[in-house]
This record gives C-alpha cells, sequence and structure tokens, in this order.
C-alpha cells in the first residue's frame, strides 16, 4: 500500500466513537452568526444590512478580489445585525446576524431528491457556478476552490485527486459523506475533472476505512478514469503535498511552488459534494456534515449542520459537555483549534468538534530535550523541529529562515511524538509566522 | 459553566512516549546481558551494578538538590542508565570504590558540569570508563576468569582482544561460539554478544533506536576488518574468522548498540548517524589493529561524539520535495 | 647531551617558524579600523541590550564614530550624560533625549479582568496571542506569560503575581525599548520620566467599545471621553473608545484622573487632587526638549 515517502506518526484513530452513527440532520436555529471570514484570502464583503429579510442560499456578501469566497444565507429571517462579534477564539469579527423566520428557500435552488448525472457545462461554467456557490476547501484549510481550478497560464493539470484520507483521528464527517453520499461525490468528482481538464483522477482512502474504499469502487463500477485508491493509514496522509507523493509518488517543490507544479489538484471529498450540489442543483454552500466526538461525549454524532449554528448547541444534541475541564476544539486533536468560546458559530472549514477531557486534556510537563531526534524522524517535510523550535526560542528567524522553516505545514507530528513533552509546534509555528511576515515585508519592499 | 476550558495551540494530543519510557527500556534491554554476566562471573556482578547505579543516581540528586538548585529529574532514569552502562564496560571483580570514582567522573564530570541530562557532549559513561582506564590501568584490564562450569578457561583473565593483539592465538584457533554465547572473559556487559543483539534488537521492534548506528559501526568495523585481512593477512577462511572475530571480540556489540546510539551523544539525522557510525567503526579497528590499547571503542566512540555538532549542522535531512 | 641540544635546536625552530606563520597570517589579514571605536566603546555602557538598533554596543560605537551626523543615534541606557562625554570626544553634536521610562498600559488585574479559560500552551505572550484572545475576554490586555520579562536585560520588569500583570520597576529601567518591541499586545510605552518617578497614564489600550471593554474588564478605558473634556493642556485624545495622554503634553495636574468613572487612569507617586484645588501649580516639567520628544509619539505609533 502506498504512503507518503518521510516521517508521519501513528496515532490512535479514535473514529470508533462516531464511525457508526448515519448523518443527522441538526435543527434550525434560532438566530445564527455568519463570519464574513470563513476561508484563505480577503473577508467578503456584506452586500445586506440590518433590517434586510433573506432567504436560504440568498447571497450575503460577495468575495472581495479574486482570492475571496462569496458567503450565502443559511437560513430564512430578518438580518438584525453585521458586526463585530467574538469567534471561537475569543476575537471579535465581522459577522452577519440573522433572526431565523421559517425555512423559506431561494427559489433558484433544486431542492428534489433525484440525483443529476449529466453535465454539459465548460470549464468556465463550472467554475463560475463554484464560485458563485462560495465553495472553499472543507478538509479544513479553506481555500477557495475557484482559485484552486483556475490553472494558471503554461501549467497543465494531470490528476485530480479526491482527498477522501481524512488522517486527522476522531473526525468520520468525511468517512460518513463518503459512506451515504457516494454518488454525489463521484458526480462532483467528474465535473471537477471536467473543470479542470484531465482525464484521471483518484480518490485517496486510508486503510481504515475499507468499506468507503469499497462502497466508492462499487458506485464507479467500470468507470476506469476515476481509480479509488487504498493508501497506508498514517499521519498526515491527508496534507495536501503528502497526498500527492503518496498517490503519484511526486514531491511538491518547497514553497513558494504548489501542486500544480507537479500537475495535481486535490480536493477534499466534502467539497466534491458541496461542487455537485452548487453545479447541478444550483445550491450554495450553507451547510455541512460536522463530526462531534470524544471519549467523553455521551452520544458522538455527525451532524448535517446550517453554517451559523452555534457549537455549544452540537454540543448539546450530542449529550453536552462532560463534566471537569475540557478541550474543546474546532477541528480534530492534530490540527484543530482549541475553542475558549462555544458560542462561535460552525463555518465552512470546521469539520468536527472534538471534545477532549480528563487526563488527556492537559499537557504533559516539559522536561529537557534528550536530542532522541524522534521529532526529526517524524517531520513529514524532513525539517528538524528540534532546532527550528530552539531557534525561534532565541528568535533567530535567519536562522530558521535557512532551515526552511516555510516548508512547515504545522502539522502536530513533532510535538505528538517528543518524548520529552516539548511545545516543538508552539515555537516553530511563531517562528514560521515571524518569518512569514519579515518574507513578506521584503518582497513588498522589492 | 462549570466547565473550565483549557487552551492550547494544536496538537492536542501526545504520544505514549517519555524520556522515562525510553530509559525504562534501555534498561530492560540490558538486563540479559546482565543476566548473562551474573551467570557467568557470578553474584559480584551485581554487587558492582548496584554500587553503579546507586552512587550515579546519589550524585545526579545531590547535585541537582545542592549544587544546580533545578528541578529534581532522577525520575527519568537516565542516571540509572548511565550507571548501568558503566558496569556494563568495567570488569566484574573491580574494587567497588573504583565504582564509585567512575560514577562520580560520569555524572559529576561529564553530565551534570555541562547542564545535565540533553546537554553533555561526551557519553558519561563512556567519559568515565576512559578515565578509570587510564587512572587504573590495573584494576581495568585484569578481569576474572569466568566461573562456569565445563567451559575451557582459554585466557585465564585476559580479553580475547588482548590477546589477539599480544599474538597469543590464531584467530582459527578462537572459540567464536563462546564469544556469542558469553563464556569468554570481559567486560560485564560485553561478554555476550547474543544477549547484547536481544537487546539491541528489542529497542529496535520498540523504536527506542534506529537502524542506522548500529549498522553501521559493526558494518563499518567487518568491512575494515575484512579488507585489512584480505591485504595483511592470508586471506581466505583467516578473512572470515578475522572479521567475526572483530565483530564478536571486546565491547563492539555493546558499543554499538548501546554506547554510540546514546541518544544525547549521537547525531539527529540518519545520514549523520550513518557517518557518525562509520568514523566509530573505522577508529575502532584503527585502533585495535595499530593502536596501544587492545580495544578502541570506547575511544572511537567519544571521538566521534565531539564530532556530532559539526555533524548536526552540516548533515541536514533530505527536505520533502528538495531534489 | 647531544639529545637536549636537539631537543632545544628543535623547539626553537618550530617557533621560529610558527611565529612567522602568524606574523604573515596576522598581517594579511589585518583589519583597519578606527581605534576610537574602541574608546568610544569603552564609555558606553556595555549592556549590549540592542535598544539602540544596533546589535550592540560596538554597533553602535562603529555608528557613532562613522557618521557625521550623531542626531539619531542614542544610547538610553547611558543617557544624556554619556552621549554628551562621547560626542565631545568626538567633537560632535550631542544628541539629547528627554529621559523615559517603560510604562505598561494595562490594569486587568486578576481580579478586574475574570479569566474566562486556562492557557496551557508553551508559556509565551508572542504564541498565545497569535493562538487566540488570551485567559481573558480582553484581547488587547496583558497576557502575562513574560516576553516583556526575557526581553529586559536589566532586571527591570516582572510579573506581579498577584495582579498576573507586568510591572516596571522605574530606577532600574534604562528606556531601552527592549520590552516594547517583545509585547505582542503593544501594551508597554516609552513615556517620559518625572522626578520621583511620577506618571499619570491611560492603562489601558482596548480599542473595543465601552460595552464590550467593560464586559471583559472593570479597569478598562471605556473612551468616554470625560477626561479629554477636562484636560487643560490638550494632552488627552481619544480614538477608537481609547483616551490616550500624550505625556508629552500632560502637566500631570491630576484633573482627568478624578474624572474617569472606570479608574483605567493611572497615577503613580502623587497624592489623589483634593476637591476645588487650583492646579496650575501641581508640577513643574523639568525642561523638556520638545525636538527629542517627538521620537516617542513615534515610538507609540511603531
Amino acid at each position: 500500500m502506498k504512503t507518503f515517502p518521510i516521517g508521519g506518526v501513528h496515532p490512535s484513530d479514535n473514529k470508533k466513537w462516531s464511525k457508526a452513527s448515519a448523518i443527522e440532520v441538526m435543527e434550525l436555529p434560532d438566530v445564527v452568526n455568519i463570519p464574513l471570514s470563513q476561508h484563505i484570502g480577503a473577508p467578503a464583503t456584506a452586500v445586506v444590512a440590518k433590517g434586510d429579510k433573506v432567504v436560504v442560499g440568498q447571497l450575503l456578501a460577495e468575495p472581495t478580489g479574486f482570492m475571496s469566497a462569496a458567503i450565502h444565507s443559511p437560513i430564512s429571517g430578518t438580518v438584525t445585525a453585521v458586526d463585530m462579534q467574538p469567534n471561537g477564539q475569543g476575537l471579535r469579527q465581522m459577522m452577519v446576524t440573522i433572526k431565523r423566520e421559517g425555512d423559506e428557500w431561494d427559489a433558484s435552488i433544486d431542492r428534489s431528491p433525484e440525483i443529476v448525472t449529466e453535465c454539459t457545462l465548460s470549464s468556465k461554467e463550472i467554475i463560475d457556478r463554484i464560485k458563485a456557490a462560495g465553495i472553499v476547501g472543507m478538509g479544513g484549510a479553506t481555500f477557495p476552490t475557484h482559485v484552486k481550478l483556475s490553472i494558471p497560464e503554461g501549467k497543465r493539470a494531470e490528476l485530480l485527486i479526491i482527498n477522501g484520507v481524512e488522517c486527522e483521528p476522531y473526525l468520520t464527517s468525511d468517512y460518513r459523506t463518503m459512506l451515504e453520499r457516494g454518488e454525489l461525490l463521484v458526480i462532483g468528482t467528474r465535473i471537477l475533472m471536467r473543470a479542470i481538464g484531465v482525464e484521471q483522477a483518484v480518490i485517496g482512502v486510508e486503510a481504515n476505512k475499507p468499506d468507503a474504499v469499497q462502497h466508492l469502487r462499487d458506485i464507479i463500477g467500470d468507470d476506469k478514469s476515476i481509480k479509488v485508491m487504498m493508501l497506508k493509514t498514517q499521519y498526515p496522509q491527508g496534507g495536501e503535498k503528502q497526498l500527492i507523493a503518496a498517490v503519484m509518488g511526486r514531491e511538491v517543490p518547497a514553497p513558494p511552488a504548489l501542486p500544480i507544479d507537479v500537475g495535481a489538484v486535490v480536493c477534499n471529498a466534502s467539497t466534491a459534494v458541496a461542487v455537485y450540489e452548487a453545479v447541478q442543483k444550483h445550491k450554495p454552500l450553507i451547510e455541512r456534515v460536522v463530526t462531534v466526538t470524544g471519549a467523553g461525549v455521551k452520544e458522538p454524532k455527525n451532524l448535517l449542520t446550517r453554517f451559523g449554528t452555534p457549537v455549544s448547541a452540537l454540543i448539546e444534541k450530542c449529550g453536552g459537555l462532560p463534566a471537569g475541564d475540557v478541550r474543546v476544539l474546532n477541528g480534530g486533536p492534530m490540527m484543530g483549534r482549541a475553542l475558549c468560546n462555544v458560542a462561535m458559530p460552525v463555518m465552512k472549514g470546521c469539520s468536527g468538534i472534538t471534545i477532549i477531557n480528563g487526563e488527556e486534556a492537559y499537557r504533559g510537563v516539559e522536561s529537557a530535550c534528550i536530542k532522541c531526534a524522534k521529532c526529526v524522524e517524524a517531520c513529514p517535510m524532513g525539517l528538524e523541529p528540534y532546532l527550528l523550535s530552539k531557534q525561534a526560542r532565541k528568535k533567530a528567524w535567519e536562522a530558521m529562515e535557512q532551515n526552511d522553516i516555510t516548508s512547515c505545514i504545522e502539522c502536530g507530528c513533532c510535538q505528538y511524538t517528543c518524548p520529552a513533552n516539548i511545545p516543538l509546534l508552539d515555537y516553530v509555528r511563531l517562528g514560521k509566522q515571524t518569518v512569514m511576515g519579515i518574507i513578506r515585508a521584503r518582497n513588498a519592499k522589492k | 459553566m462549570a466547565n473550565k476550558f483549557l487552551v492550547a495551540p494544536a496538537p492536542h494530543v501526545h504520544g505514549s512516549q517519555s524520556t522515562a519510557r525510553l530509559m525504562g527500556d534501555v534498561i530492560i534491554a540490558l538486563l540479559p546481558a546482565l543476566a548473562v554476566s551474573v551467570r557467568v562471573f557470578g553474584w559480584n556482578v551485581l554487587a558492582v551494578t548496584a554500587v553503579s547505579i546507586a552512587s550515579c543516581v546519589l550524585l545526579e540528586f545531590l547535585v541537582q538538590r545542592f549544587l544546580v538548585k533545578g528541578p529534581l529529574t532522577i525520575n527519568n532514569f537516565s542516571a540509572v542508565v548511565t550507571g548501568l552502562l558503566l558496569a556494563m564496560n568495567l570488569p566484574a571483580n573491580i574494587p567497588l570504590w573504583i565504582v564509585v570514582i567512575g560514577a562520580i567522573v560520569a555524572i559529576g564530570v561529564a553530565k551534570m558540569p555541562f547542564g545535565g541530562l540533553g546537554k553533555n557532549p561526551f557519553n558519561p559513561a563512556l567519559a568515565a570508563r576512559v578515565f578509570l582506564l587510564i587512572a587504573y590501568p590495573v584494576q581495568m584490564t585484569s578481569f576474572p576468569a569466568p566461573k562456569m562450569e565445563g567451559i575451557a578457561d582459554a585466557f585465564s583473565g585476559a580479553t580475547p582482544l588482548a590477546a589477539a593483539k599480544a599474538q597469543m592465538v590464531t584467530f582459527a584457533d578462537t572459540d567464536m561460539l563462546g564469544l556469542f554465547t558469553g563464556t569468554i572473559g570481559g567486560s560485564m556487559g560485553e561478554i555476550s554478544a547474543m544477549a547484547l543483539l536481544l537487546g539491541g534488537l528489542y529497542l529496535l521492534v520498540r523504536r527506542v533506536i534506529t537502524w542506522h548506528i548500529p549498522v553501521a559501526v559493526l558494518g563499518s568495523m567487518g568491512i575494515f576488518a575484512a579488507i585489512y585481512a584480505l591485504c595483511a593477512l592470508d586471506g581466505g577462511a583467516t578473512t572470515l574468522y578475522f572479521t567475526a572475530f572483530h565483530l564478536l571480540a571486546g565491547g563492539a556489540i555493546l558499543g554499538a548498540v548501546f554506547m554510540a546510539t546514546d541518544y544525547v551523544t549521537s547525531p539527529m539525522t540518519p545520514k549523520g548517524m550513518l557517518i557518525y557510525g562509520v568514523g566509530i567503526g573505522a577508529i575502532t579497528m584503527c585502533i585495535r589493529l595499530w593502536g596501544a590499547y587492545p580495544e578502541g571503542m570506547s575511544f572511537a566512540i567519544l571521538i566521534m561524539n565531539s564530532v556530532v555538532p559539526l555533524i548536526n549542522k552540516y548533515v541536514k535531512p533530505k527536505r520533502f520535495g528538495a531534489r | 647531551m647531544s639529545t637536549l641540544i636537539y631537543t632545544i635546536i628543535t623547539l626553537f625552530a618550530i617557533g621560529v617558524v610558527s611565529a612567522l606563520v602568524l606574523y604573515f597570517v596576522a598581517q594579511k589579514f589585518k583589519v583597519e579600523e578606527d581605534p576610537r571605536i574602541d574608546d568610544v566603546e569603552k564609555m558606553l555602557p556595555g549592556a549590549n541590550c540592542g535598544g539602540c538598533g544596533f546589535p550592540g554596543c560596538r554597533g553602535l560605537a562603529t555608528a557613532l564614530v562613522e557618521s557625521d551626523d550623531i542626531s539619531s543615534l542614542y544610547c538610553s541606557v547611558g543617557g544624556d550624560a554619556c552621549m554628551g562625554c562621547i560626542a565631545e570626544y568626538l567633537g560632535k553634536a550631542a544628541p539629547k533625549k528627554e529621559p523615559t521610562v517603560a510604562t505598561v498600559r494595562c490594569g486587568g488585574t486578576c481580579e478586574k479582568r475574570p479569566r474566562t479559560n486556562t492557557y496551557i500552551g508553551a508559556t509565551s505572550c508572542a504564541i498565545a496571542s497569535s493562538l487566540y484572545v488570551g485567559e481573558t475576554g480582553c484581547a488587547y490586555g496583558c497576557l502575562g506569560y513574560g516576553d516583556c520579562v526575557a526581553a529586559c536585560a536589566f532586571d527591570a520588569i516582572r510579573i506581579n503575581p498577584e495582579t498576573g500583570l507586568a510591572e516596571v520597576d522605574a530606577d532600574k529601567c534604562t528606556a531601552c525599548g527592549a520590552c516594547v518591541k517583545a509585547c505582542p499586545k503593544g501594551i508597554i510605552e516609552l513615556r517620559k520620566k518625572w522626578p520621583k518617578n511620577r506618571a499619570i497614564y491611560v492603562s489601558c489600550v482596548s480599542k473595543d467599545k465601552g460595552a464590550v471593554t467593560m464586559k471583559a474588564c472593570k479597569a478598562g478605558c471605556i473612551g468616554c471621553g470625560k477626561c479629554a473634556k477636562v484636560c487643560e493642556f490638550g494632552a488627552i485624545t481619544i480614538e477608537n473608545n481609547l483616551a490616550y495622554i500624550d505625556s508629552t503634553k500632560c502637566r500631570l495636574c491630576r484633573k482627568c484622573v478624578a474624572e474617569c468613572p472606570t479608574g483605567a487612569i493611572k497615577m503613580i507617586g502623587l497624592a489623589p487632587l483634593a476637591k476645588k484645588e487650583p492646579t496650575t501649580k501641581a508640577t513643574e516639567p523639568t525642561a523638556p526638549a520638545a525636538a527629542a520628544t517627538v521620537k516617542q509619539v513615534e515610538n507609540k505609533e511603531a
């Protein structure tokens, strides 16, 4: 079985809790807060104002420039505020607050259960629809999909890779999507292939989800253009560069090189389903499957949730927070962000809410580095985390840049594996942010 | 809300490895060699080991408590490992006061003055051993004869390497099986290649060490020996004997598997580990063949320890995406 | 006997050869340097704090010797006296600066600013700050993990365990600005140093709206503007829901302190103002050098 060439760790996947729960539809919230920045790039610009009536699927905010994404209303009702509200990290950002009245949908959206297989649109039409629907990468990176699909001049895509790896422990939203919405995923894949003009697509799935692999293979049948590839279970296989290396055996060079430089375009499995809905059903991105899971969660679930629903409502639906001190994460335990505010709305990149309680919620006590080299062994980018972290503490930014800090994908393998409990990634990430800032400033000067 | 929210940057889970567990694994891996040693040399082995471990731990405790006044780290077992490894490098009949002096050198000179665990440039156990070898050459090189019944007392006190150096034996005569199973004299821990390899296998399986250093050390020693035998000796079967002899005799396997792989004093990258291992192998063979001492493993490892910072600086892992 | 002679001859020969090698190498790699740089370096305090913007004292010394106009170079550790000596030695016009002191502008003590969560990441303000709002509801306040303490080369700043806030020891502070740069929240400002370390400043940098600030912290500035109205010297400005007292214009009259509804304006070394007392004679400022104080305002904005 294929996998990426260097590094990686094997955390226990803990998908058992939510794996078997079929996707449930989450109740509509009474009030939603819709952040204008749910993607990488410029925040969207609001086109509604306080007092406006909106319906489901109506445009709330339009993209600001190319590297941005549109945002649509997930519920129908009245806009009560366009204001700064605290996000999951407690930081204030611009959000549109809507009070719900019923559930009235925009007339252009096809809500029939029928599956529309045929797609005869041109590449540009498909990308335009995806852009209009505000689709972003739903694996967590939230990179605007229309930007990814717009192949730059002089480059050519050879292969579309659908990321069904879901290497992040605990999370099962992509897994349930593949099992329950596999048909839509495959049609979405075909549409994406059309959009970027490739003949071949690979759906990469890790070996811990054999039923998903079989299910997708059954759906695809004789179609030779789409292949489902079972990959060895290893974190961070779902990282874009790692997945390309596993599937194609090609390594994307160091930044600023992009996957397209090795002829690959990678899209998340849930994104492919969203693409189907956008292109075939005119349905903008207004909801997603969110896994709510954790050892202390009473009823772990996979919930089809409208954006803007407060995370606290999802947690309540699954039996509430376990007693004691908890770490509530937006995302999985390896790359998710800890929340200090559970009133945070569910957003486009929110693949799961992981709740860690008990002993595990705490960090181990840091001790001296014994130079065991396990971080070097675990780093999937071939970096030296022990060194970078030391340099970051000394604020040796230039040295960090020379040691290729910009290649770091912040996967957390180094810190996960460190026997001395050193917060390697905390410092490495700080260094990366600082060095990126220095590079940007330098480039701006030129 | 009754819950307290804990906030930290990702990752939010941690693997099961800890410093104490890694050190514990090294101790477990050394147990077979210790057992063979007890079987061969008698209970005295345990006395030496106990004194060595106890004085190392006590010394580390005293230094941290009264000199450094920092947090106590003796519960991570690193001092236990140092003490155990030091004992493994001593003859079974060594006076116990020398063991204590060794512990003082290991912890008090080679480890703590540099900042304790993780900061010492030289392997503490080896630094102590070399110190004792130079300070007390007689006690350090008079090995007791194996006490087991039914064993031909081949060298009566002299190690096979010393015997070979003095050209007392021909290689074809050497009891290779004895070297492998540990019935021939030497330092406490180094006599049984089989027990050491078993321990090494355990360390590999538990992912405490990687294959790079042991394979590089033993591989380079083997190749070196083979080339020497082909060029300087009469070739043929002697080559085979000569090579096997050098791999099995003395501290080759103990050094390659347990001493050279010491985390703190070995390189961080696989490529660096290979360079380091080959360096150790080559220097060991040079000392064995042309040096004044019959065994060169300790010196070779210490010499290569000093090169480690340089290796870490210049030997980088292959970056993802680099050509 | 002959052994001894050979030994002496050999050693002598080695010595001569080595000396020659050393001599030629020294000649070849000799770096011509202005000897005044050494002298100036000796005159500087030798703290190597980097507060002047150069990597160390030698860097500043080189710059002082090499540039004709040294008005933009200054060692705040040595102060005017030190710069005066150096300028005299070099025969250049001495740069002057009013003494300043680092001031921590946050009054959100544990009691005034309730904790809403517990941070368990690496102990670093920069890391916590880039991650999230912090342990309280205020996104602007002092985090208390001590990046400033780590940056201070003079042991002049510490985290008070009771308040959880950074505190400056004004007598030890040399105004090198290391803490100003280290604070990711931009809380620390170099403000004019009055005699006896007296000071009046707004101990808050929150730009949130009044209601939001109030919810997060009882000691925050809510931008109500009362202080600005009573100030007779035009020293107080309100911008982004936040009052700012320009330390070069303030005369320490204390009127604003009495007005502030949240107690965000902090007073050090001064008795509270008795009601209805003429305020003109409160304290006279020590000869302010207007040109030099411009720098402070720049510091604040940067």
